[in-house]
């Protein structure tokens, strides 16, 4: 079986001193290699950002692609070989900003894809602007008078738009960190676990403490069965965050639901020479 | 009196069946045994506007729509107002007497015209008000003397393909009948042209979307995601309704990024895929097509190019995009730019654009336009050549390097490094956006900064090296050398037919591939040709100064044409006879 090891790449991370992605990286590997799932089996498709940076550090199949995009070209890597394990790994900005409109519809498609979201509701990158997670009123060097938008809310954003996981975890917790990732691969269909980060250089708002005082684990009364029940901690008006399963529900996934691939994978179908003279008739 | 030789066209506003009996009426006339070719002209609209459908046919080989128009059918009275100067001295208009009105002497003396009440006879026979295209159909072929069988054939085939029950196929052919019937009535002189059923040889009629459907489905494409546009769409369509024969998985995503880059993620994992477009839809893909490029990705997107910019208008032709093409995405990578002119190239084409993008690793466009992506040709099967599939350098698990780490941009002669599909053991890697090494670990250095880009553009040499050359087609001694791309080639040989009439020798070089380009060949061209014309559906000669940048050769003129039609033959014709 692999190990964590096997998952981490002979590049060395470049995060700074504290970051939270310190906290993910790891996590996921263990999640990974718990699951018994081999380095050439996972692919990882990355978007632009700190957290993306990360491509580099995971051995597996890694693809760096473009701000915002991770989501749709996952999504094409699962319907070409479905017997992959396909995860999305964006941040914030990337994922809740460019890429908004990819997450509302893999949530309503729900392929069977792992979307974590490293959310440290700042712009780091690019050196600490606003993102769209930031609290109201955050000063930024581009919002000096504070921010003016409402922030995103990505797990009610989820739940509404149909998505069949929704969890929420902390980069600063890594065992329950690491089983979220777990069930959400096993999951199938689309899941998101937005990770909620610290950014010790630019976010010296949501810091690890502040985390701490305003988070809280979801604990066994709670039924993620129930999407009323979800939305309500997804939407709690004081302010306080849930860690855990939100929300969890069985729907077809968008790969089983293609009758061509319901047996061999795209990727496995010989190219056959096709034929094709009834297609010509239909012409005459 | 000339016989199986005549350009028809039929107008009205939306909703009045104006595609779908154009189709018909080319439909039928193909299995009369004669060549056609159509053109259609519509607004972006569902109902109101003003939609024409022509319709060419002669029983010698048509490479484009023909003017001046013999019949006109003119089903309100824009189509009467609109189209006058098209019409040939001898021509007839059969005009709607329920909604249009012809003011005495409006057409000259030549002109046959010949109220029908359309609407009328349609509701009289039986059938909706709507059916006023069949009695149009009807009435042309009593004008053409043309058995009323043949229509009664294709009007089964139509409403049965529709789905329709037995009691609208009755009412629309007697619909047919009784346009058919009042034109023999009320023609008081015989009509010039006729037209007679030859045998039927089997050919088809398609438009340039469904051969570059088929040429996928032909090269082994497995995969589509796309986002509806004019006039790209139908590409999709055609796929989608062959997917589950062919095993080929065809999805509408959200937007034209997604389009993209789920095609890129399938090519990525290693089955053949394609997105398709217009040029709007293009500009939100083109970070993405860098992308490809740059992480070495088969990538194949067909841009069927309307005018611009913005919205501009959305359902008619143009050249426009081809300098956008060339340049699209930031920073530089190999491209393959191709510009099919016909079916036969359509088919065949997009089948070289997949083995090409597998080949080299990296983007492949195919250019196209609304005129060639949605006119309806006759097309021989045997035309219809079939390319062996070259799936590139793919590494299996034993191909790999035992003891050392595979390297995924191996600095390799021809810069084609041998690539490893997800869920090959010892072959993972980066598909890296980033600068990368050749262990595809992210890289800033200058050094590995320049050996990348190199090594990416030895790729596009040896393409250059590997795609065909163009032809120079036509006398070698020409008055003077046409030089085009894409959807022009009909028009252009069809005026080269008409100059010889003129005693004017011309000959044609179409630039199938435009990049990489064939710059030595175009040279030897310019160099042996008296004259040379380029001619585009653009404003500012586009190809003409890619031709400048390539070879620093201009030609002596430019014939441009910029006004959402396409080309016809005679506009090429005396504006060549008026410059030689």
């Amino acid at each position: 079986m692999a190990t964590e090891k096997d998952f981490t790449s002979t590049y060395k991370p470049t995060w700074c001193p504290g970051c939270g992605n310190y906290g993910i990286y790891p996590a996921t590997k263990r999640a990974l290699a718990e699951l018994g799932i081999k380095p050439h089996e996972a692919v990882m498709v990355f978007g632009i950002g700190c957290s993306s940076n990360g491509a580099n550090c995971y051995k597996l199949y890694s693809f760096h692609s473009i701000h915002g995009r991770s989501l749709p070209v996952a999504i094409g890597v699962k319907l070409a070989n479905h017997e992959l394990t396909v995860l999305a790994d964006s941040g914030d900005g990337d994922g809740y900003s460019e890429g908004t409109n990819h997450f509302v519809h893999a949530c309503r498609g729900n392929a069977d894809i792992t979307y974590l979201v490293h959310d440290n509701r700042m712009y780091s990158l690019t050196q600490g602007q606003t993102s769209p997670t930031s609290l109201k009123g955050t000063k930024t060097v581009t919002t000096p008078a504070g921010s003016i938008n409402e922030p995103f809310n990505p797990v009610a954003t989820a739940l509404v738009s149909g998505a069949t996981f929704v969890a929420q975890g902390f980069s600063g917790d890594i065992p329950h960190l690491a089983d979220l990732i777990k069930k959400a691969i096993q999951h199938r269909g689309f899941s998101l676990v937005n990770i909620l980060q610290v950014c010790t250089t630019y976010n010296k708002v949501n810091t690890f403490d502040w985390y701490k005082q305003h988070t809280y684990k979801l604990d066994a009364t709670y039924n993620p069965a129930d999407f009323n029940g979800a939305l309500l901690a997804a939407t709690r008006t004081d302010g306080k965050l849930p860690l855990g399963i939100l929300y969890q529900t069985k729907r077809p996934t968008y790969d089983e639901q293609i009758p061509q691939i319901k047996v061999e994978p795209l990727v496995r179908q010989p190219i056959k020479v096709a034929d094709l003279e009834p297609a010509f008739d239909s012409y005459r | 009196m000339i016989q199986n030789n005549f350009s028809w066209k039929i107008g009205g506003e939306a909703g009045y069946g104006i595609l779908s009996a154009g189709a018909m009426f080319a439909r039928a006339m193909l299995r009369a045994g004669l060549y056609v070719f159509d053109y259609a002209e519509y607004p972006s609209l569902i109902r109101g506007g003003h939609n024409t459908f022509e319709v060419s046919v002669s029983d010698r080989k048509v490479f484009a729509p023909r003017r001046p128009i013999q019949v006109l059918i003119a089903l309100n009275q824009d189509t009467v107002n609109l189209h006058t100067h098209e019409l040939a001295p001898d021509a007839a208009v059969l005009y709607n007497t329920n909604n249009a009105s012809v003011p005495g002497g409006y057409y000259g003396d030549g002109v046959t015209v010949i109220g029908v009440p359309f609407e009328d006879l349609a509701l009289a026979s039986g059938a909706e008000r709507v059916a006023r295209n069949v009695v149009a159909l009807g009435a042309t072929y009593a004008l053409l003397k043309l058995p009323i069988e043949g229509l009664f054939a294709i009007i089964e085939l139509n409403f049965t393909l529709k789905k329709k029950p037995q009691a609208i196929i009755d009412t629309n052919k007697a619909a047919a009948r009784a346009g058919f019937d009042f034109i023999n009535k009320n023609l008081s002189k015989p009509f010039n042209y006729t037209a007679k059923p030859l045998s039927n040889p089997e050919r088809m009629i398609m438009a340039g979307n469904n051969a570059i459907a088929l040429g996928a489905i032909k090269a082994g494409c497995k995969f589509l995601s796309g986002y509806p546009m004019t006039p790209a769409t139908s590409i999709m369509n055609t796929l989608a309704g062959q997917a589950q024969k062919h095993n080929l998985v065809v999805v509408q995503v959200e937007d034209e990024i997604a389009a993209i880059c789920a095609a890129i993620g399938a090519g990525y994992a290693g089955v053949r895929s394609m997105t398709v477009t217009s040029g709007g839809g293009f500009d939100l893909m083109t970070e993405a097509w860098g992308m490809a490029g740059q992480i070495e990705v088969p990538l194949v997107v067909v841009e069927a190019m309307r005018t611009g910019p913005s919205t501009g208008m959305p359902t008619w032709s143009g050249q426009d995009d081809l300098a956008m093409l060339l340049a699209a995405s930031h920073g530089e990578f190999p491209r393959i730019v191709m510009a099919p002119g016909d079916l036969e190239q359509c088919y065949f084409m997009t089948q070289e654009a997949f083995n090409l993008a597998e080949k080299y690793q990296t983007p492949v466009m195919v250019i196209t336009d609304k005129y060639l992506a949605s006119s309806h040709s006759w097309i021989e099967q045997s035309g219809f050549k079939d390319l062996p599939i070259d799936r590139g350098r793919v590494a299996a698990e034993k191909d790999l390097p035992v003891g050392t780490a595979y390297k995924r941009y191996l600095h390799t002669k021809d810069g084609v490094s041998p690539r490893t599909l997800p869920g090959t053991p010892g072959g993972e890697h980066i598909a890296n956006s980033d600068e990368h090494d050749e262990e595809s670990f992210s890289d800033e250095t200058a050094e590995e900064r320049a050996k990348m880009v190199d090594k990416r553009f030895r790729k596009f040499d040896a393409a250059a090296a590997d795609v065909p050359l163009p032809v120079l087609e036509g006398d070698s001694n020409a008055d003077i050398t046409i030089i085009g791309w894409g959807s022009t080639r009909g028009a252009i040989l069809e005026a080269i037919e008409q100059l010889k009439s003129h005693r004017i020798r011309a000959n044609y070089l179409q630039i199938k591939y435009i990049s990489p380009f064939p710059v030595e060949y175009v040279k030897s061209v310019f160099k042996k040709a008296k004259k040379i014309a380029v001619v585009e559906n653009n404003k500012t000669g586009q190809l003409a100064a890619w031709i400048r940048e390539q070879t620093g050769l201009a030609p002596d003129y430019k014939i441009l044409k910029y006004d959402g039609r396409p080309f016809f033959s005679d506009e090429i014709t005396s504006t060549i006879k008026n410059l030689l």
